[in-house]
């Protein structure tokens, strides 16, 4: 397994020579040299996948192990503290090696043409190939620091490429922000890594997820303020994770992370970045259930919450990558609540596995989505639902994969969408029947919301062709992409997926509840047929449902008014009460000081100036006296 | 006091008498040389000092040493070597009119730099 070195390695290597060569070589090169690099390691990704769940090696009494192929130290500091990095490949990790490859090859060979002409191009594929590079050194971290330093790498990643187009003053905001709350988000990530590691003396999961009690003793004693050190510790790396994963109220750089090329918002902001929280809660997850189960309960609450509000803000948004970016939000609040309420092994654990399979399925579809709005943006140049309209036309092929996509996420069988959510409210529904109720209704929003998407885009009012520029279907490069993922998302959801990926490891065989199923795809269908109803044709339906409850409308079409809170925090409480005094401060007394000492300097050196004035009878005149001094000394104290 | 001036009704001069003399005339010419501002008066000045000290020479030579000689010579020594010197002085001076068009001292504060 020493090869799965070159998964990570191909991509730096390509970010490198990408990065230094630039514009010296055709903009051409630069995208094969990528995509080629994100084809081999897809590749090698699959071939991991295929000896690691297949080769009985790897597996003890049917439960499969945590291989830990390469380790080394890094960076050693005391005796018991050093900085280690390794690969640990486990099926969570193996998967996520799947998911990212392959979502991010089709983003490679998507951009090749949507990007096309593009300036920057060449910086463009460098900033894909880090942000892969760090993302998959984020999944098979064998320590939590490991995961912090590529958690921070794909934060640098994300924010290069939001800020992609950086002439724009909105996209450089938008960067400034990702990179600022996920930083923010990520001070408590550390506190949390420093405090668990500081009472359980080690970094590396294996020792952590072993559950060994002596390990945690220390943390499980020791109390602040209410509540075990420990939980403290899992609460604030799990605040680090709800950053980088846009939960409420960290989702804010979300929607305006949209400001970056769509293939970029298809790969970082719909199935791996955002994930990278799901996927740190998942790792830690025996942790988590064995020995703070409240704080996985607060999980699900916060999770459940984000679902449901950012479902309500995607009702009325016009714009369809903010639609598409709340839906993420969404769906990853889904992730979180379905680990929130997972117990551990067999039955219990079918949060766990729902989560990961949502997240596996998601990534696709979701992906597949942002694509197909990109090849839908690039035909109408527009990003505004107002400007589309009857387009099933001009884009046959957009057409049908974005369908599927929309009746996965929507939960209709047999897409893969179906499965997975079906799962997660089944495990919710076990655990709390009305958090269930809630992640349901949120469920029947999120089909509703996309097949409003779906029928405005498509549907609807007929397009106005402009000047005889009529929308054309996207070319092949960028058509491959959506058929790939279509055809994923139709088939993933027949995968056994808790024969691969379970909470303990063991081989879990899902069975779909039947009541919760039907009750789903009921709920979802009602809403697809309500959306059909509203949007399909022109009417005048929809304005009279806004007008009918103007202030919610309002409210949901901006955000709920957080970002003005967020803005009146930062403006009016830390830039007026703490930053202005300090500048004060920094400006008028440290400086005044450095500008002191240099004043006083000056003036000395005005004073003393005068003895280099470079006329020959002043030099004499002290010369003289120099040696009348030395005559008085010898003649009156005879010193010789 | 009393023994300088019977010295001197004696018609012997007193050798303190040429020392305050050369002495005059050296702090004349120090005097003159720090407190000058045409080239030539420094130079006049400089003239000063040398004489001065020719005489103190010849005045050790002829009270301190009688039967010897080699204070006289060395003063001719001396006069002649400052007699080259003036010429070179004057040959600095006249390059510096050239240049200046006038010759005071205090227009020549280049090298402080």
């Amino acid at each position: 397994m020493q090869y799965t070195i070159f998964i990570l390695l191909l991509p730096l290597l390509s970010f490198i020579i990408l990065g230094l060569v630039d514009t010296k070589w055709k903009a051409k090169v630069a995208g094969t040299i990528g995509t080629l690099v994100l084809a081999t390691i897809a590749l090698l990704s699959y071939y991991t996948a295929f000896e690691y769940f297949t080769d009985p090696a790897y597996r003890v009494h049917e439960v499969y192990q945590q291989v830990i192929p390469l380790h080394t130290e890094w960076l050693r500091f005391t005796q018991y503290l050093s900085i280690e990095l390794g690969i640990l490949l486990d099926p969570i990790s193996v998967m996520m090696l799947v998911v990212i490859t392959t979502v991010s090859l089709m983003v490679h060979i998507y951009s090749l043409k949507y990007m096309e002409g593009e300036t920057g191009f060449e910086r463009y594929y460098a900033f894909l190939s880090l942000f892969t590079f760090s993302m998959l050194g984020l999944v098979v971290a064998t320590n939590i620091f490991q995961m912090y330093i590529f958690w921070e790498l794909v934060g640098v990643s994300s924010y290069l490429l939001i800020g992609f187009y950086y002439t724009k003053p909105s996209a450089v905001a938008a960067s400034k922000k990702a990179f600022i709350v996920t930083r923010f988000a990520d001070l408590g990530f550390l506190v949390g890594i420093l405090i668990l590691s500081f009472y359980t003396k080690t970094f590396d999961f294996k020792i952590l997820n072993s559950l060994d009690k002596n390990v945690f003793a220390s943390g499980m004693g020791a109390t602040f303020m209410g509540g075990s050190v420990l939980s403290w510790a899992l609460a604030l790396i799990f605040i680090g994770g709800a950053g980088k994963s846009a939960m409420f109220p960290l989702h804010i750089w979300l929607p305006d992370a949209m400001e970056g090329p769509t293939p970029v918002s298809a790969l970082i902001h719909a199935a791996t970045m955002v994930v990278a929280g799901v996927y740190l809660v998942a790792r830690l997850f025996p942790v988590y259930f064995t020995f703070t189960p409240e704080v996985l309960h607060g999980v699900a609450y916060v999770g459940a919450f984000t679902s449901l509000f950012a479902a309500s803000i995607a009702i009325v948004q016009t714009d369809i990558k903010r639609v598409l970016a709340y839906s993420t939000i969404s769906q990853i609040g889904f992730m979180m609540v379905a680990l929130g309420v997972s117990g551990m092994g067999g039955q219990e654990g079918t949060g766990y596995m729902a989560s990961m399979f949502h997240l596996f399925t998601h990534a696709m579809f979701k992906a597949l989505l942002f694509l197909g709005a990109g090849s839908v943006i690039h035909a109408v140049h527009s990003n505004e639902m107002k400007d589309m309209g009857g387009l099933r036309k001009y884009l046959p092929i957009t057409h049908v994969t974005f369908l599927v996509a929309c009746l996965a996420i929507a939960g209709i069988p047999p897409f893969s969408g179906f499965f997975s959510k079906d799962e997660i409210l089944a495990a919710t529904f076990e655990f709390q029947p009305f958090l269930g109720a809630v992640m349901s209704l949120t469920a029947g929003l999120t089909a509703f919301y996309m097949f409003r998407l779906y029928y405005n885009i498509f549907w609807g009012k007929e397009y106005k062709v402009e000047h005889g520029h009529k929308p054309h279907e996207s070319p092949f490069a960028m058509a491959f992409p959506l058929i790939f993922l279509a055809v994923v998302t139709f088939f993933a959801g027949w995968i056994p997926f808790g024969k691969f990926v379970s909470s303990d490891g063991a081989e879990y065989h899902i069975h779909l509840d039947a009541i919760v199923a039907t009750v789903s795809v009921v709920i979802a269908v009602v809403a697809i047929v309500f959306a059909r109803f509203l949007y399909r044709k022109e009417n005048s339906a929809p304005d009279k449902m806004q007008a009918a409850l103007p202030g919610l409308h309002r409210a949901a079409t901006h955000r709920f008014y957080i970002d003005e809170v967020y803005l009146f925090i930062t403006k009016k409480i830390i830039f007026a009460g703490v930053s202005t005094p300090i500048a004060w401060f920094d400006r008028h007394i440290i400086d005044g000081t450095m500008n002191g000492l240099a004043t006083v300097t000056q003036w000395t050196s005005a004073k003393i100036k005068g003895f280099q004035s470079g006329q020959v009878q002043q030099y004499a005149y002290v010369f003289l006296l120099g040696t009348l001094v030395i005559a008085a000394l010898v003649v009156f104290t005879l010193v010789y | 006091m009393g023994e300088i001036i019977s010295n001197l009704s004696a018609g012997i001069i007193p050798m303190e008498a040429y020392l305050v003399l050369s002495l005059i005339m050296f702090f004349a010419g120090v005097y003159g040389f720090l407190t000058r501002k045409n080239l030539l008066m420094i130079l006049i000045s400089v003239e000063l000092i040398l004489n001065a000290c020719d005489i103190n020479f010849v005045v050790f030579n002829r009270y301190l040493y009688p039967g010897q000689m080699e204070g006289f010579f060395f003063t001719i020594f001396t006069i002649a070597i400052a007699a080259c010197e003036t010429a070179v002085a004057i040959a600095i001076i006249i390059n510096i009119y050239r240049n200046l068009n006038n010759v005071d001292v205090e227009n020549l504060n280049e090298m402080k730099e």
